[in-house]
């Protein structure tokens, strides 16, 4: 038994086998062969092994992907196929005498350089299919287990050194339990990811993949952040009775589902679910989110080798305002950038990219993606309560220049004879430290904040969340942060505006006394954060945070905020 | 021997989804099968040097197949060329 300490990314409590998500090593040396015959039967072999795994593969993505997803396995099975490839292969092994490593290597290279050559976007992507194919058939050769996550068929927790959002669409949600990884924190996919599918996440265990084998067996405790690896019997026990009284928990809260959010003292705040696609709809409902507070349009985009058509956006908008039935739902613009590329753009590497061309800047920029999604979000508009919120704001040129593109989109779209709703709140997000100090001047134009307490964590503290050397400077807590936060809250009141939060704070046990207290209007969260937040929330005092908010704001330091807030909850 | 001469109709040209049903017709059938374009021929059953061809829209190409299925071979292509409203 050995036991990991990780960062606690998603609560819950799970035990399986573990799926290594990892990457193999193939590499090999060129080898001079004697016998080509018993080297061409090992290509063979080895391709015979990768189209049956493609085929399965290929079964699986139709079931739970459909025929679209599907289709790009079948031009695999094809590439392995293919005369004029396999031929030059058996032909170098005969006349080089070379491993088949080798010669598969060579050839497929140069079919690779072929297709990067050509005039057509299209066809230079293709060469990424060759070197997928390329590194199927060297695994088998290799004999080393390539991971194709979508041929998981059994319960599993995944363990990897970090997912990518191409990783977690592989996935089969039915049987991941868990997600195990060793680098990342709170904010980072994976825990997103893990937190919208309601399944528990420990990250940034520095060393989960070194110590965890394929088919060890592991505990996932997503509220201490501890993996448990190989446990005794005795040891199961207690985590399948924890295991149980989370369940209990969660049905104690499951209570509360039709419940309105209302203090002690009787004000009521909306509790708002952040989600990425409208599969995440139906834990919205079942966790009795009153709105959607923050739609990340980013995953439409993602995973993918072109943008997303008008017509694709306006159905999924359109599928999640009718789902949420006259609920508010906020979309949030494209914000790629960042963490979140998008390869077809093929935009420059930057040195910067979390200060650099995303979000808005990118939108503002290349009008022509930006002009699709708005016509979209417009044209759906009149199926639900939809609010629109532009990301990355710096400036109130910014947002002018993003209002009268949308305005320009409304009114050429009503000029066509489409219909759109009359009236659709625009909203900021507040999340560059210049925009919450000049709240009170964009209080005038905005309908409405939402607080992205992730990025506006970062860029106060100047600490890039992705590097865990300084994220001890992540601070949610630290004075400066509340005093921003309560900048943005006075000035949208001032001018009988909201504001809402929709970062990873607005979940947290800590943070809701205090915003609470600062007046926060909406709180959008996990879905499964939820319940737990209205419970807590139905058992304080509006006026009581409110002077615990003040006497916050005049502390020094981020762990005398904490010890002042612990202290208020435990009287 | 059959022949027959085609125009690209798609306005995405032939690329990999086509170029992948394509194939798997012309694996159908035993004749040898070649798609000419600018002076090249390829294999038809070999879909890296259909896609290679990179057939765009309006482009002219023949199909040729040689054996004993070579009528049937090229009546099917034909087919599967119309019926996606790839070529004509």
């Amino acid at each position: 038994m050995k036991i990991l300490q990780g960062i606690a990314a998603s609560s819950g409590i799970s035990m399986a086998k573990a799926y290594r998500l990892i990457e193999p090593d193939l590499t090999f040396e060129k080898q001079k062969i004697e016998d080509v015959d018993a080297e061409t039967l090992r290509l063979d072999e080895s391709i015979t092994a990768s189209i049956r795994e493609l085929e399965a593969i290929q079964q699986n993505a139709e079931k739970e992907l459909g025929g679209d997803e599907a289709a790009i396995f079948n031009a695999h099975i094809l590439v392995l196929k293919d005369p004029e490839l396999i031929g030059p292969i058996k032909e170098k092994i005969r006349t080089d005498k070379v491993n088949a490593e080798h010669a598969l290597k060579e050839t497929t290279d140069m079919f690779i350089a072929m297709f990067e050559s050509m005039d057509n976007e299209y066809m230079r992507e293709r060469a990424a299919d060759i070197r997928d194919v390329t590194k199927r058939v060297l695994s088998h050769l290799l004999g080393v287990k390539a991971a194709s996550p979508s041929t998981i068929s059994e319960e599993v927790i995944i363990i990897a050194d970090d997912l990518t959002p191409s990783d977690t669409a592989q996935l089969n949600r039915k049987f991941v339990k868990a997600f195990a990884t060793d680098i990342g924190g709170r904010t980072s996919h994976s825990a997103i990811m893990a937190r919208s599918l309601e399944i528990p996440a420990v990250v940034g265990t520095k060393e989960a993949t070194q110590h965890i084998q394929d088919g060890d067996f592991v505990i996932v405790d997503g509220m201490e952040g501890t993996l448990i690896v190989n446990p005794t019997e005795e040891v199961i026990a207690e985590y399948r009775e924890a295991q149980q009284k989370f369940a209990e928990q969660k049905a104690e809260w499951a209570k509360l589902v039709d419940e309105k959010t209302v203090s002690l003292d009787g004000k009521h705040v909306e509790l708002a679910a952040n989600i990425g696609t409208p599969d995440d709809l139906d834990g919205v409902k079942a966790n009795g989110g009153e709105g959607i507070g923050l739609y990340r349009t980013e995953f439409l985009y993602m995973g993918r080798d072109q943008l997303p058509t008008e017509e694709e956006q306006f159905e999924a908008y359109k599928k999640v305002l009718e789902g949420m039935d006259g609920k508010p739902v906020i979309v949030r613009t494209l914000d790629i950038g960042g963490d979140k590329e998008l390869p077809y753009l093929e935009l420059p590497e930057e040195l910067n990219p979390f200060l650099g061309f995303r979000a808005i800047r990118l939108c503002l920029e290349e009008q022509e993606i930006f002009r699709t999604q708005l016509r979209a979000l417009l044209r759906a508009s009149i199926y639900g309560n939809l609010k629109i919120m532009f990301p990355m704001i710096a400036t109130l040129q910014e947002f002018r220049q993003a209002k009268a593109i949308l305005e320009e989109e409304k009114d050429s779209l009503m000029k066509a004879g489409e219909k759109v709703a009359d009236h659709i709140e625009l909203g900021i997000m507040v999340e560059i430290p210049s925009t919450a100090v000049m709240a009170d001047q964009f209080a005038k134009e905005v309908d409405f904040f939402s607080i992205g307490t992730n990025d506006l964590i970062q860029y106060t503290m100047a600490a890039d969340r992705m590097n865990e050397r300084v994220s001890y400077l992540y601070q949610p807590y630290n004075p400066a942060i509340l005093r921003l936060v309560k900048n943005v809250i006075d000035a949208s009141h001032r001018e009988g505006k909201w504001t809402g939060m929709c970062g990873e704070m607005a979940g947290d046990e800590l943070a809701i006394p205090l915003l609470l207290g600062l007046g926060l209007d909406e709180f959008s969260m996990s879905a499964t954060s939820i319940l737990r937040a209205r419970s807590q929330i139905r058992n304080l005092s509006k006026l009581e945070m409110e002077k615990l908010a003040e006497k916050a704001l005049e502390l020094g330091t981020a762990e005398e905020v904490v010890q002042l807030v612990k202290e208020t909850l435990s009287e | 021997m059959a022949e027959k001469q085609f125009t690209v109709i798609d306005k995405t040209g032939i690329h990999a989804r086509p170029a992948t049903q394509l194939v798997s017709t012309a694996n159908q059938f035993k004749s040898d099968i070649f798609i000419l374009h600018k002076g090249k021929e390829v294999n038809f059953k070999s879909v890296l040097g259909v896609m290679s061809l990179g057939l765009g829209m309006g482009e002219e190409f023949t199909i040729r197949a040689e054996g004993e299925d070579a009528e049937k071979a090229l009546e099917e292509l034909e087919n599967t060329l119309q019926k996606e409203g790839l070529a004509k």
